[in-house]
């Protein structure tokens, strides 16, 4: 391992000199004719098309307009999985009972990983907004929960100690100890629950029969268009990047604020 | 109002049979007012009888009570000023200390004049807006004493105040802690395996023995401080070199001495 530092400049160079190899080696791989270019076009190809999507429409929208589609849906998802995993996180670490009950359901649960709840919400739902804000959900949730409960869980001693001694009740406690204590830990979940939501998000959207770029992909592999399946997958991964990039700022900002190094 | 009582409290952590005995009967009683110091080896037992007087602990045997009643949970009779400050960091020094009159649902007005007259009595009025990482390690717990005080707790619980604090800041928050005892006297149980500071603070100091902790000794300085009028000098120094100080300092040292030797035959 090599122990030094590297500046600023050497990582973009090095992260910029692997971009290059990627697309080199993908290249290479459609020009030797070892791949059919039906099935992996050049990156040039794919950037074109990506340029082209975001004006003209493919199964009924634009590039832009079935990013927008998804991110109402991955909101929605998010933001459900935040609004009941947060409280109850934190609920269940200052009530030893609750948590009693609710782990073991939890610990069985989170493991049917996403995708696995799609057959699921397709039978509840059918094609309604529902079936996919349940499987962001279902992405989004554990993280949310488990960081919240954490933060409560590990509150200095000390704290919770001097606000006993001070007669703070059980609703006091919760929001105004074990709520901002855990807040640098919550928003670490909420980072990582917004990036996984954001993974199921074309899982969610095999079950949809509207817009959104998962059901864009969908239509695209019907028609054997890979160029179009493929800009899907750069226009995900772009997104994904911008979010968590926003979020990790939000959260440096927000450890600042507390005089705690970012 | 305001006394503490042990009555042969045991104190054993882990399970009762194969556990380790931390306190072995311990006898005590506070008078209502009375500055009572305990002085010890590190790992005798001291802060754990202050944290059964607080409610964090259960004594394992025996009865510990507060103004006649049982202590069984944490409440703001008793007020406890930690070594580590325990301030809340989100919390500015005014909402820290402001939070105790809360709990009792006080109105805002009387509040507002409760904590006015504690960042008042400790210098704190300039710094009621600041968040205590903007603080250093003096005035963090000049807030902490803040807090304290300001519930007009029955009992002030302090577990080695200043064990934090560097020399000269320990030295000034001693004195203000000699100045409020006068201005506001209370029932204080004081923690520390400092020696001047105890016998300097306290009107007794009770000496703890190695673990398992027994009370070997209490010294009566009260009496001494009166007869010998410590109280005519300002500054510690020139009581630190007063020899009635001297005198019973060195009589306590040297019987923790006898305690540390004994721990390492």
């Amino acid at each position: 391992m090599n122990s030094t530092p590297l500046t600023w400049r050497e990582t973009m160079a090095w992260s910029l000199l692997g971009v290059v190899l990627f697309l080199g080696l993908w290249s290479g791989l459609t020009t030797s004719g070892l791949v059919p270019r039906q099935f992996l076009p050049p990156p040039q190809e794919v950037a074109s098309r990506f340029i082209q999507l975001l004006t003209s429409p493919f199964a009924g929208a634009t590039l832009p307009q079935h990013l927008g589609s998804s991110f109402m849906r991955y909101a929605y998802g998010v933001l459900l999985a935040a609004a009941i995993g947060v409280p109850l996180g934190l609920l269940m670490g200052w009530f030893r009972l609750l948590d009693d009950i609710v782990t073991p359901i939890f610990d069985g649960l989170r493991f049917i990983a996403p995708i696995a709840w799609v057959p699921f919400a397709a039978l509840w739902f059918g094609t309604g907004i529902g079936g996919p804000v349940m499987i962001i959900f279902a992405g989004a949730f554990p993280p949310c929960l488990i960081n919240a409960y954490r933060g409560a869980r590990f509150v200095e001693p000390r704290l919770i100690e001097a606000a006993r001694m001070l007669g703070t009740g059980h609703t006091r406690m919760i929001l105004e100890i074990l709520l901002p204590a855990a807040v640098p830990s919550i928003v670490a979940g909420l980072r990582v629950s917004a990036g996984l939501g954001w993974q199921s998000l074309v899982g969610a959207e095999l079950i949809v029969a509207a817009a959104g770029v998962g059901f864009m992909m969908v239509q695209a592999q019907g028609s054997v268009q890979t160029a179009t399946v493929m800009t899907g997958m750069v226009a995900i991964g772009i997104v994904g990047m911008i979010i968590d990039v926003l979020l990790r700022q939000g959260e440096a900002w927000l450890r600042r604020r507390r005089g705690l190094e970012a | 109002m305001g006394s503490i009582l042990f009555q042969n409290v045991d104190k054993v952590f882990g399970p009762a049979s194969s556990g380790v005995k931390a306190l072995d009967n311990i006898n005590l009683e506070i008078a209502e007012k009375e500055f009572v110091a305990i002085v010890g080896p590190s790992g005798c037992g001291k802060t754990t009888c202050l944290r059964m007087v607080a409610g964090f602990e259960a004594p394992s045997a025996g009865l510990i009570s507060v103004s006649g009643k049982k202590v069984t949970e944490p409440g703001p009779d008793r007020a406890v000023v930690f070594q580590q400050f325990a301030l809340f960091p989100w919390k500015t020094v005014r909402e820290n200390i402001e939070l105790g009159l809360r709990n009792k649902n006080l109105p805002a007005g009387e509040r507002n004049t409760l904590v006015g007259s504690a960042l008042k009595l400790m210098n704190l009025e300039t710094h009621a807006d600041a968040f205590p990482h903007q603080l250093s390690g003096g005035m963090q717990q000049r807030v902490a004493i803040a807090r304290a005080y300001v519930l007009d707790p029955d009992v002030l619980l302090m577990d080695e105040p200043f064990g934090a604090l560097d020399a000269q800041t320990r030295v000034v928050m001693q004195e203000e802690l000699v100045r409020l005892a006068r201005v506001n006297p209370r029932t204080v149980l004081f923690i520390t395996h400092a020696v001047e500071e105890a016998v300097y603070l306290a009107d007794r100091v009770a000496i703890m023995t190695r673990r398992p902790g027994r009370i070997k000794e209490i010294l009566d300085v009260r009496s001494i401080r009166q007869a010998e009028n410590w109280d005519r000098f300002q500054k510690i120094e020139d009581v630190m070199d007063l020899e009635s100080f001297v005198h019973l300092r060195t009589h306590i040292w040297k019987s923790l001495r006898e305690e540390k030797g004994s721990q390492s035959i």
